[in-house]
């Protein structure tokens, strides 16, 4: 295995790669920068450069203060909730009741399912009047609701969503750190008397403190790359009150044809998810490791 | 810190899992402050058993009495037992003071108090200057240590204790045998102890229980077990090198005992300690003559393999000078009284009529 590749081979090998990264990551990031930096052109006039006009014109726009502020809610909305869930199915999954193995797929399946698919059984379940949620409330005689066509609901919807469909990728995570905590310690905690909730406290969760960073990076990743459901279930109506960043931007860029003012936002959304990852890393470096 | 130990009687203990009998019935008694080592081979059952004391597993039936009072339906932390495991079971996330101290926050001891004590134990297993560490911080040796503080702190007066030294290299096992040796001693607890290490069971304990598929095949002192095998199953598991089984054939052997294997020759194991076999050995009661296959140098001894003509092979422990040299034929013998019996149908020590 030790034998030199020949230069050229070398060559074709990294090059390969290395064209497809820069084709469609690092030019298009160039790009986005670039026009950020000047005006829409039209059949009349060229695009011309505008210097900081695109990122003055961020602080007056409303709707991006707005969709900044759902993005927000629906990040720390869904976040702790998916991370609740997931560690809660995984001790359930984990434990030694009958039909786990049927509880796991069940759980895991609506990861398996691409977001598109996802939104459009939702959209069922949401339907006024006839969707599964209306009619789970009016078993309890109370009134339908018009959860994708209400300012008040629509985030909310989108975020349960989320969860719904993310909880189970992480309870496989949780579900492997589990089986990974020694039945020893958990033993050693038993014979000085702690109960089960006092072991899962003292014991279990520090050790699965690792896994939750991790699922926290991927869940906050997430929470900004996916809007499939936005676009599919409400097209971040109604009044703008379920658009999140990135539905925003695209909107801005292929319906309204923005592609100045769309490279902007881009820049904007990558800076703020350099900042988070350089913080999550941060945390992950100091607080990960035991051993 | 002083804590008086207290007697454990475990009554025909039983345990299946499903069809699979793991142990069927084993009955054994240890008095306070007294050292009972379950010995055996991997998969006898031996760490169930501790399991079933200790109330972590649930027996099937039988009986755990300890101190007189019948735990055997109590949970695990209402026995008011300590337990130490063989990868010390450490909270990796824990200072080594917070792991001492778990115990005594569960149980709500007030800080101060539990402080004192922690300071107490960290002294008595030279801990001190560790106590801030995390386990990962620490050697193999120090986290047994912590292990056994962790035990001691909460002052249990029956502790148990599976394969604790068997995760540490060989000077460090001696040493801390020798300290679980003087905790015992000292401090009066009555421990129960897990190994597969003969050599371990027999310099630590008051009494060995041999286990052997899931049952005891032999219980008694050190002594009793090394002196008298009850079966060719301790015969062979006791002692480095164990005890030569030989063939009547191997052996030529005095009219008594001859008598008594006459019937039957086939079914006799001679057994004889290696170190009980003398070179030159024509002289002696019993002997044997055979080629000597290889000369092995322990230090204070040489092991001398040697191979009877119908091909049994045994070992001679051999402390003289003039060692055996590889290939020669040579004659080894033994006295009477360093002779067992064994019936190879029954696998139990046959007595000598004497």
């Amino acid at each position: 295995m030790n034998k030199r590749l020949p230069i050229g081979l070398a060559i074709i090998m990294l090059g390969v790669p290395c064209s497809l990264l820069v084709a469609f990551t690092h030019y298009p990031a160039i790009q986005a920068l670039i026009n950020s930096f000047w005006n829409n052109a039209s059949s009349r006039r060229p695009s011309r450069f505008v210097g900081v006009e695109n990122y003055q014109a961020l602080f007056e726009d409303d709707r991006l203060a707005q969709v900044l502020i759902n993005s927000t809610i629906y990040a720390l909305g869904t976040i702790p909730l998916a991370i609740g869930l997931a560690i809660g199915m995984a001790l359930l999954v984990n434990s030694r009741l009958p039909g786990t193995t049927l509880m796991r797929l069940s759980f895991f399946m609506p990861t398996m399912l691409p977001m598109i698919a996802v939104a459009n059984i939702w959209l069922f379940f949401y339907a006024p009047g006839i969707g599964l949620a209306s009619q789970i409330l009016g078993i309890f005689g109370l009134p339908s609701i018009n959860f994708l066509g209400s300012t008040d609901t629509s985030l909310a919807s989108m975020m349960f969503v989320a969860v719904w469909k993310e909880a189970g990728l992480f309870m496989i995570f949780y579900l492997a750190a589990l089986q990974s905590v020694p039945t020893n310690l958990k033993d050693a905690a038993k014979l000085e008397g702690a109960g089960s909730v006092r072991i899962f406290i003292d014991v279990v969760m520090p050790l699965l403190r690792p896994t939750t960073i991790f699922v926290a990076v991927n869940a906050l990743i997430n929470a900004f790359r996916l809007v499939d459901h936005v676009i599919v279930m409400t097209e971040g109506g109604p009044n703008n009150s379920s658009a999140l960043l990135l539905y925003y931007i695209y909107e801005v860029t292929f319906r309204q044809r923005d592609f100045a003012y769309g490279a902007t936002l881009t820049v904007l959304m990558v800076i703020m998810l350099g900042i988070l990852a350089i913080f999550q890393f941060w945390v992950l470096n100091r607080k990960a490791h035991y051993q | 810190m002083t804590n008086t130990g207290v007697s454990l009687n475990v009554l025909n203990l039983r345990k299946h899992w499903g069809q699979t009998e793991v142990l069927t019935g084993i009955d054994f008694q240890i008095a306070p402050g007294g050292f009972l080592t379950l010995l055996g081979p991997s998969g006898c059952g031996k760490s169930t058993a501790l399991r079933l004391i200790s109330g972590l597993d649930e027996m099937s039936d039988g009986k755990i009495l300890i101190d007189g009072k019948d735990v055997s339906r109590l949970p695990a932390d209402q026995r008011n037992i300590g337990m130490v495991f063989q990868n010390y079971a450490l909270f990796p996330h824990m200072t080594v003071a917070d792991n001492i101290a778990y115990g005594l926050k569960v149980r709500k001891v007030a800080k101060q108090t539990r402080e004192k004590s922690v300071d107490r134990v960290a002294d008595l297993m030279a801990l001190g200057p560790l106590l801030d560490r995390k386990p990962a911080q620490l050697s193999g040796g120090q986290q047994q240590r912590v292990a056994l503080a962790r035990v001691l702190v909460s002052e249990r007066p029956l502790v148990l204790m599976d394969e604790p030294l068997s995760n540490l290299d060989a000077k460090l096992r001696t040493e801390i045998r020798s300290e679980i040796r003087a905790l015992n001693k000292e401090l009066g607890i009555t421990i129960v102890y897990v190994t597969h290490d003969q050599s371990e069971a027999l310099s630590m304990s008051d009494t060995v229980v041999l286990m052997n598929a899931g049952r005891a095949e032999q219980i008694g002192t050190p002594k009793e077990l090394y002196d008298n095998p009850a079966s060719v199953f301790a015969a062979g598991f006791i002692g480095t090198p164990p005890m030569n089984l030989l063939k009547v054939s191997d052996v030529t052997m005095p009219q008594d005992i001859l008598a008594t294997t006459a019937a039957n020759p086939d079914d006799f194991l001679i057994g004889v300690r290696p170190e009980s076999l003398k070179f030159p050995g024509q002289a002696m009661d019993l002997s044997a003559t055979c080629q000597v296959a290889s000369v092995e140098y322990e230090g204070s001894v040489f092991l001398v393999h040697l191979v009877s003509s119908s091909g049994s092979k045994f070992i001679l422990s051999h402390t003289g000078e003039d060692v055996p040299t590889q290939g020669t034929e040579v004659v080894v013998g033994w006295d009477s009284s360093a002779t067992h019996l064994f019936s190879k149908s029954t696998g139990k020590n046959v007595p000598l009529e004497t």
